[in-house]
């Protein structure tokens, strides 16, 4: 019999529902999979007990003809989406018993889609890090090297796909935490407009930047994931209550009235040349196949890793204080007395790098340093949007590298800042709240190197469609 | 009061709205159920959960605003304001810093017949924190999250009240405002209005004001002055002796009727406020402002003069039957009935408010309703029963269960007595009472009190007691 795992989402579909193969076929054919390679890679750090049961499930409605859109498909979470009665840790030693009350809606709308719940895949500590060499239950690996990090932070649900532990993976980027991971192990990866999937259950980093999104093997497959998990939720208030259209039709539409915008600026500091040359390469690969390009200006957008760092921190060090040992999560044994329980609690289920970003934010957020950072900051972001939306007046998209360069060794970037520099080319889309997505672009020394569509505004239907064409012209997201 | 020192107070008032729900989530804010059953993800503060904003609370805030005369701003930006505290279950308290839904206003309060414009800095919305129970379990400090997320209205007066007096005054004006304008059921003890006070002193003359203390947990009117007194004097007494006031919060015990330091400016807690990033800004449009005007219930102030003009009541009784919705609403009711509003006035100002004052009720809690009042009332004006009888019915018909018409039956107060009736039992009474009739005649005019006791308890209270003293008079200087 054929690898079922090695199938594209769209194939899967058609196969489940010409009954070509089963649920329950597919299914197993992942677990025995993971059976194998999680013990090396560290892709999940739960799995779902059940899912050979809703495997079973989804084939008896496919059996009665009721089955939903993706009926059967099984796929893994990110551990920061709540999934009720199921461990929810979020990477960390706080949350390492903690049994959400409640489903996150990414996990409902998917629930109710028809796939099956393989388990719940690794990450950086509340989605801090690049590298997911933060997350308290041990490093990934990068399926392609296992010497190297599968970039963070949502680094098992980025290996799990790439490995073909499952067929698409939920993730969530708040300044990177799905396209660098989806460049560093070549697959595609899309984070769309913010407030387009609900934040409801999806545990909170900063909130004004935090968007779930999906890991996928093509940007067709992706289509149709983020299809089914977008739409308004009167339970985020920050979700915005516009239409779905078929991100599947109008990813696969033959229409190429493109203008991608390539800034020229960022282009020319890309330090790595190799990752330079590859960038021109994708440019050209455009080019050839009809799609127009044009040299734009991004006012400001080279302050967009310090405003970055001054406002995820902020909000994370708000987010976490309910982390207090008070209602759930880790609670230090025998506390003296109020400030001990908070202090040990804290100090003891936190990690260093989590710890280090709520100082951070609540140094900026405190008395006579508010408008210094925290203000200051705000106000360049604005700016960062409004070149964003100045350059939206040209073009449909803008076109940046991925990542500066191709995915590191474990333990080999010890600087902090250099760490954060890993997010110079994604974190843009966060601050202004666009849609973007990172696919495969060929490899530098058999590693794989990708690049970024940022949209306009709820148009991740133009990106997606950018993508598929880039992909029927190449090879990239299928090596 | 003290002649050299003036002190100054600004008060901080919190109003629990009424609305059924939260402000941030869907649970129930009903008062006095099961601990942490009304408490719903959102108010546990459970990783993952996000606050959705409750509108009716942006309404009931402009209502305010438009009672007020303040200015209401064009958005409403929620804010968190981060501290620790095991009731406080996120860690920050969602409320508003900058542009707060209400902003400068002023209410009118009179002391003493002189009336004061008091200045309103401020009115915002936030959520109300949860209980810490410290002595129901031994060695344990319990948590009680029914309360948490509960929406408050946070009214923030200017440091112009000049005594406790005027402090009380002000609260009872805010609490009248409130209940009128139906967006709190105002009730103290169940802490839906609470109280921070502001208390500082400078000489009379003096611009500069003095060092403040932060008066915590006052909980009734009586306490309120009760505990700004004990301040005021607390700090006269240390500046008199040289001290200086430290800037503080201290804590009112109503026990001991005394103040203690909770917390100096140097442990004050830097707050952190940042705007809430999973709330968006909610625009108030002039329209919305306007609709909110338009349909205001009519007001405490607007109702006093239109109760003077329509029901030909003095202004003391006008303000004081104004002084609740409740009371006021009453007073509507019966005084529509009856042909003598002044009469409804004086029997509901008198001798109703005196047994509710004596049973510690409110208008509300009456167990004279409304209709029976006119009941009473009308029998009066018909002339089918006295006052005292009346008064007698007030006071047995509150522990009985009888309707008034059975009780004025059983104690016989149904037939008032003709003047023959009246005539025959004076006859009776001097009869039997010849020697302090002589007594009289000879000049011993206190007498007559006794004769009319005597009247009226052969009558059971069933006679008029103007018609019983003229008879009276007539009969015994025969």
């Amino acid at each position: 019999m054929k690898d079922l795992t090695n199938l594209s989402l769209l194939e899967q579909i058609d196969g489940l529902n010409s009954k070509e193969f089963s649920s329950v076929e597919i299914t197993s054919s992942y677990i025995e999979k993971i059976e194998e390679q999680n013990k090396i890679l560290n892709c999940f750090i739960s799995l779902n007990e059940n899912a050979l049961e809703e495997a079973k499930k989804s084939d008896s409605k496919i059996a009665k003809n009721k089955a939903n859109t993706m009926e059967g498909i099984p796929i893994a979470h990110k551990d920061i989406f709540c999934i009720k009665d199921q461990k929810t840790t979020c990477g960390s030693k706080m949350l390492e018993n903690f049994i959400s009350p409640y489903s996150s809606t990414v996990y409902e709308k998917l629930f109710n889609s028809g796939t099956v719940n393989l388990g719940k895949t690794n990450m950086d500590e509340f989605a801090m890090g690049s590298s997911n060499e933060t997350s308290f239950y041990g490093n990934v690996l990068n399926p392609i090297d296992h010497e190297r990090v599968p970039g963070g932070s949502s680094g098992g649900s980025a290996a799990a796909v790439a490995a073909r532990l499952c067929s698409f993976a939920t993730g969530t980027d708040t300044g990177g935490s799905i396209r660098q991971p989806a460049a560093f192990c070549g697959i595609t990866g899309i984070k769309p407009t913010y407030g387009r999937v609900s934040r409801w259950g999806m545990i909170a980093f900063a909130s004004s930047l935090d968007q779930g999104g999906i890991f996928a093997n093509s940007a067709l497959d992706a289509a149709i994931a983020l299809e089914n998990i977008s739409g308004f939720d009167k339970k985020d208030s920050t979700s915005l209550n516009k239409k779905v259209p078929s991100f599947f039709n109008e990813a696969s539409s033959t229409n190429k009235d493109h203008i991608v915008g390539i800034p020229r600026s960022i282009i020319e500091n890309i330090k790595d040349s190799e990752v330079k040359n590859n960038f021109y390469d994708s440019v050209e690969i455009l080019e050839k196949s009809g799609i127009k390009t044009k040299e734009i200006d991004l006012k400001n957008i080279e302050f967009s890793l310090p405003v970055y760092y001054v406002i995820a921190p902020a909000e994370c060090s708000a987010n976490l204080s309910r982390y207090d040992g008070v209602r759930f999560g880790h609670r230090c044994e025998n506390p003296k007395n109020l400030e001990d329980l908070y202090a040990r609690s804290r100090a003891e289920g936190f990690g260093e790098e989590v710890k280090k970003r709520i100082l951070i934010g609540t140094y900026c957020l405190s008395a006579g340093y508010y408008d210094a950072y925290y203000i200051k900051a705000q106000k360049v972001r604005n700016l960062i949007k409004e070149s964003f939306v100045n350059a939206f007046k040209e073009v449909s998209s803008v076109m940046m590298p991925t990542t500066a360069n191709v995915s590191f060794k474990q333990n080999s970037i010890q600087d902090p800042v250099e760490m954060y520099e890993q997010d110079i080319y994604t974190i843009p889309a966060n601050l202004a709240g666009l849609p973007a997505i990172s696919i495969p672009s060929g490899k530098i020394n058999n590693l794989p190197l990708g690049i970024q569509f940022i949209g306009n505004y709820l148009n991740e239907g133009n990106i997606l469609n950018l993508s598929n064409l880039f992909q029927q012209n190449t090879n990239f997201h299928n090596e | 009061m003290n002649k050299e020192w003036e002190s100054v107070i600004g008060l901080e008032v919190h109003v629990q709205l009424s609305t059924e729900s939260k402000i941030f989530s869907n649970a129930p804010t009903k008062f006095g159920q099961e601990q942490n059953s009304q408490a719903s993800l959102v108010d546990l503060g459970l990783p993952g959960v996000l606050p959705v904003l409750n509108e009716k609370t942006i309404e009931m805030a402009i209502k305010f605003g438009c009672a007020i005369d303040a200015e209401i701003s064009s958005k409403a930006i929620f804010a968190r304001k981060n501290y620790f505290y095991p009731d406080l279950p996120k860690g920050y308290q969602i409320s508003q810093l900058d542009d707060p839904i209400v902003g400068k206003g002023k209410i009118n309060v009179e002391v003493d017949n002189e009336e004061r414009e008091i200045g309103i800095t401020r009115a915002h919305l936030e959520e109300d924190a949860g209980k810490s129970l410290h002595d129901k379990y031994e060695g344990f400090s319990a948590i009680d999250l029914n309360r948490a997320g509960t929406p408050l209205l946070e009214i923030v007066s200017e440091p112009d009240l000049r005594s406790a007096k005027e402090a009380v005054a002000y609260l009872k004006k805010i609490h009248s405002i409130i209940t009128f304008l139906d967006i709190s059921d105002g009730d103290m003890s169940q802490g839906s209005m609470r109280c921070d006070a502001n208390v500082s002193i400078r000489k009379f003359g003096d611009k500069k004001l003095g060092n403040r203390t932060e008066l915590k947990n006052i909980n009734s009117f009586r306490f309120v002055e009760k505990a700004i007194n004990h301040e005021i004097n607390r700090q006269i007494e240390l500046i008199e002796n040289g001290t200086s006031i430290e800037q503080e919060t201290r804590l009112y015990d109503a026990n001991k009727n005394e103040t203690r330091s909770m917390r100096s400016k140097e442990h004050a807690n830097d707050y952190r406020y940042f705007p809430d990033p999973d709330l968006i800004p909610i625009k108030i449009t002039n329209e919305k402002i306007q609709e909110i005007k338009e349909s205001l219930p009519e007001l405490p102030e607007q109702k006093i003069i239109r109760f003077m003009e329509d029901y030909e009541i003095s202004n003391y009784e006008s303000k004081n039957l104004n002084s609740s919705k409740e009371l006021s609403h009453f007073f509507e009711i019966v005084a529509d009935k009856v042909s003598s509003a002044e009469l409804a006035a004086k029997w509901i100002l008198g001798d109703l408010t005196a047994i509710l004052n004596k049973n510690n009720l409110n208008i509300k809690d009456s167990k004279i309703s409304s209709t029976d009042m006119i009941d009473l009332l009308k029998k009066i004006e018909e002339g089918s029963l006295s006052g005292p009888g009346a008064k007698k019915i007030i006071e047995l018909s509150w522990s009985s269960e009888e309707s008034i018409d059975d009780l004025i039956k059983k104690e016989g107060l149904d037939e008032i007595k003709g003047e023959d009736e009246i005539i025959k039992i004076i006859d009776e009474i001097i009869k039997n009472n010849s020697k302090q009739h002589e007594q009289y005649i000879q000049g011993k005019e206190k007498l007559f009190g006794f004769f009319v006791g005597q009247v009226m308890k052969e009558t059971k209270g069933s006679a008029d007691p103007k018609q019983v003293n003229e008879l009276l008079s007539k009969k015994l200087k025969q």
